[in-house]
């Protein structure tokens, strides 16, 4: 059933997913290794200094998982690494009115590459994580990115960056299973690990508010601008555009008559535009830093099913090359909530087949420089 | 990783109980269980196995029986020595400066800087040569303004230079200060003659020695005044207070009494595999330079720089092999900082995320070496390229 021998490193958490990861690998006869990275962690923040992916505590959780299972443990100091790529990342995004996914970034640069290349220079095989999601092959060989079939815990869309240099070397042993049977399965195999809560913090924010986080990395950002609405009456005055994020409502400070929504953020002259709901509504966007999970992008327009954030359902759309390097998607309905900085991952059916960044929603003929009548009709 | 071979290069960081040290101790655990305190005939048994565990001692260091304080460890008698002095010398008015190196084991270093920060001592770090042996000149040169003592690691834990102690003690004696000396890497391998090396205070910890964790002592010369760093009871002259911890006193005794005896044969199969290690390293690793003392130094340990490598990463590779090293920038948590040690030498922060120790052992053999050579080369270039794979 597997190629025995063969070496795996298992980023382990100290949780449940990767220590079952863990030990399924090693039931099927893989000769594993756990290893962790110590990322950077804003420490001048105050509170626990430490990234939220490795605290003391898990990292004597994954070592003891390591020992109970009779594996060795290491962690790397991927600090710097962390830091010029993710962490800047976050900073430059926001200084472009963006709301940006570093997770995908972190995957991209960190865990898929320079983790996966640690990991082969110690003659491992194969990276596995505990990812919910599927790799297999096609007919010809190629590699292919599946959703996890516990759909409820799908992690495929933040994995939407890999290519098939990165799945050929990557294990995901968990994305066969629901959550539940991941928990039984650490009960079989005698795993003590503690449920710990999921968190939507960003991970080096040491448990702050990303907004206090930028405030000392990128003071620039939080200069005080205009709130308008469409037609360009002022109705208000923000605290910096990077408080904010497209369709949020609360926190504007605006008394209106009716409700009032972030619609568009613009660091050019430092406007946040703000309308009513049904202003929100978008049929198109465009997406920068595409990567096919093929390698290959289609020769055609295409049918598929497209996520515009990580807790979001695919929607139907239709998807266009714009050029080498971008993508169009027009969704068969409006939707609410297209912010530029997330990822828009395309689906058919359980198939990730690759995504972008969401760089615009309208005026189309200006965004990323590129020409395109046909887009701007939307 | 499944690994065919173990080797444990080591040893300065800890050394496997002597099975002859483990027979000397059982019968203290429960036959002799009696607190050594007490008035009744079970207290009275273990208290002469510690007074004999003393005597013992006190024959190899050449000193007094009652010249010996146990404690729990090279730790503890550190903050004894430093702390006791320092706080005795302050209640009578005399000077409150120190002085140290930049080599010290941390026991030494945090104690001092505890010292300063928070007590009002004045610290004066003397500084070391590019070989980590401390300048007589500016030694005396510090000794001069006077002070409470000054403490100087005997042999380096990292980079295993040893020092002059008989001069550096008749310098600060010439000033009036006390000289205390971390002896830990020393204990078992160095001249422990108190008399010859002139030092008022000295710490030694049972396990670089072949003796169990967990047990240390401080020679205390007679005459030195010290506060107790840890009160309670009369225990220890005062000095210690503390249930003592027989069996491992017992093991202590005999750990020490055992390298003693053994001494020639010993020092002369650490030097052998010692140097077959530095000429290895030396000739396989374009990018290996030594450190420490080239001659004056531990005859178990063996440190380098190796220059460009990542030493967290590289004690990652060795250990998938088996080969067991360690380095003063590594740790656990992966969150290396530079060696302060190698920073005190003058090295650049990435030379001093870049120290390799290997330090060998009684089971070390000839075998173990050229096994670790290969895995060593084969983990300095497996992690030469994937900085190039990185940096592309």
């Amino acid at each position: 059933m597997s190629e025995t021998n063969a070496r795996v490193v298992v980023a382990m958490s100290g949780g449940v997913d990767s220590s079952v990861a863990a030990a399924l690998l090693i039931e099927r006869g893989y000769d594993v290794a756990g290893m962790m990275m110590r990322l950077w962690s804003d420490e001048a923040m105050g509170g626990p200094a430490h990234n939220r992916c490795c605290t003391p505590q898990q990292m004597s959780d994954a070592r003891r998982v390591a020992d109970r299972l009779g594996i060795p443990f290491y962690v790397l100091d991927s600090k710097d690494v962390f830091r010029s790529t993710v962490v800047q990342y976050f900073i430059d995004q926001h200084r472009e009115g963006f709301t940006p996914n570093p997770c995908l970034q972190c995957n991209r640069h960190i865990r898929f590459d320079w983790l996966l290349n640690n990991a082969l220079a110690l003659d491992a095989d194969y990276l596995a994580t505990g990812h919910y999601a599927r790799i297999d092959q096609d007919s010809s060989g190629k590699f292919r990115l599946r959703s996890g079939l516990d759909s409820g815990k799908d992690q495929s869309y933040v994995l939407s960056v890999m290519g098939q240099s990165q799945l050929a070397r990557t294990m995901f042993p968990i994305g066969e299973f629901a959550k539940q049977e991941v928990r039984a399965l650490a009960k079989k195999f005698g795993l003590n690990v503690a449920g710990k809560k999921d968190s939507q913090d960003l991970c080096f924010l040491g448990g702050k508010d990303y907004r206090e986080f930028l405030r000392r990395h990128a003071p620039d950002l939080m200069q005080p601008g205009p709130i308008l609405r469409k037609n360009g009456e002022q109705v208000g005055q923000h605290q910096g555009l990077s408080n904010y994020t497209i369709g949020q409502r609360r926190g504007l400070g605006l008394s209106y008559d009716v409700p009032l929504y972030v619609l568009e953020m613009n660091p050019a002259d430092n406007s946040l535009v703000v309308g009513a709901g049904e202003e929100l509504g978008r049929h198109d966007l465009l997406a920068n830093s595409v990567n096919w999970v093929s390698g290959k992008s289609p020769a055609g327009p295409l049918r598929a099913a497209v996520k515009i954030r990580y807790q979001a359902r695919a929607q139907p759309a239709t998807v266009t090359l714009r050029g080498a390097h971008h993508i169009h998607v027009r969704f068969d309905r409006s939707q609410r909530d297209i912010a530029p900085g997330q990822a828009a991952v395309i689906y058919d059916g359980d198939l990730c087949l690759g995504g972008g960044v969401i760089c615009q929603f309208e005026d189309l003929e200006q965004a990323c420089g590129l020409p395109g009548s046909e887009l701007a009709s939307g | 990783m499944r690994t065919s071979r173990q080797v444990y290069l080591d040893h300065s960081a800890s050394t496997p109980v002597d099975p002859r040290v483990i027979d000397a101790m059982l019968p203290y655990f429960g036959d002799v269980y009696g607190n050594p305190s007490s008035a009744h005939r079970f207290g009275s048994r273990a208290e002469s196995a510690i007074e004999d565990a003393r005597i013992k001692i006190a024959g190899i260091l050449n000193c007094q029986p009652g010249e010996v304080v146990f404690t729990s460890c090279g730790t503890e008698s550190d903050n004894l020595a430093l702390r006791g002095a320092a706080w005795a010398a302050r209640g009578k008015g005399q000077p409150s400066r120190l002085l140290t190196t930049p080599i010290e084991h941390s026991a030494v270093t945090a104690t001092i800087n505890q010292l300063d920060e928070l007590m009002g001592f004045e610290t004066r770090i003397v500084p070391v040569d590019k070989h980590g042996a401390v300048d007589a000149e500016q030694f005396a040169e510090a000794c001069q303004a006077g002070g409470a003592l000054a403490s100087i690691i005997y042999a380096s834990n990292e980079v295993g230079t040893i020092q002059d102690l008989p001069l550096l003690s008749e310098l600060a004696h010439a000033r009036g200060l006390l000289l205390h000396t971390d002896a830990v890497q020393a204990g078992g391998q160095l001249d422990l003659d108190v008399e010859r090396l002139g030092v008022d205070m000295l710490s030694l910890s049972a396990h670089k020695f072949y003796g169990p964790k967990g047990v240390g002592l401080l020679y205390v010369k007679d005459g030195v005044e010290l506060l107790p760093s840890q009160s309670g009871g009369s225990h220890e002259q005062g000095l210690r207070a503390g249930t003592h911890n027989t069996a491992f006193i017992v093991g202590m005794a005999k750990a020490l009494e055992l390298a003693h005896a053994e001494q020639d044969q010993r020092l002369n199969h650490f030097c052998e595999m010692r140097d077959g290690l530095i000429q290895g390293v030396l000739q396989r690793l374009p990018c290996a330079e030594l450190n420490g003392h080239p001659l004056r130094r531990l005859p178990s340990h063996a440190s380098f720089v190796l220059h460009g490598i990542d030493a967290n990463a590289l004690m990652m590779h060795l250990d998938m092999h088996g080969v067991a090293a360690s380095s003063g920038s590594a740790c656990k948590t992966g969150n290396p900082e530079p060696s302060d040690i190698l920073l005190g030498l003058g090295y650049s922060e990435a030379e001093a995320k870049s120290g390799l120790r290997l330090s060998v052992g009684l089971q070390t053999s000839a075998d173990d070496i050229s096994y670790a050579l290969d895995v060593l080369e084969a983990a300095v270039k497996k992690l030469s390229s994937l900085k190039r794979v990185l940096a592309r």
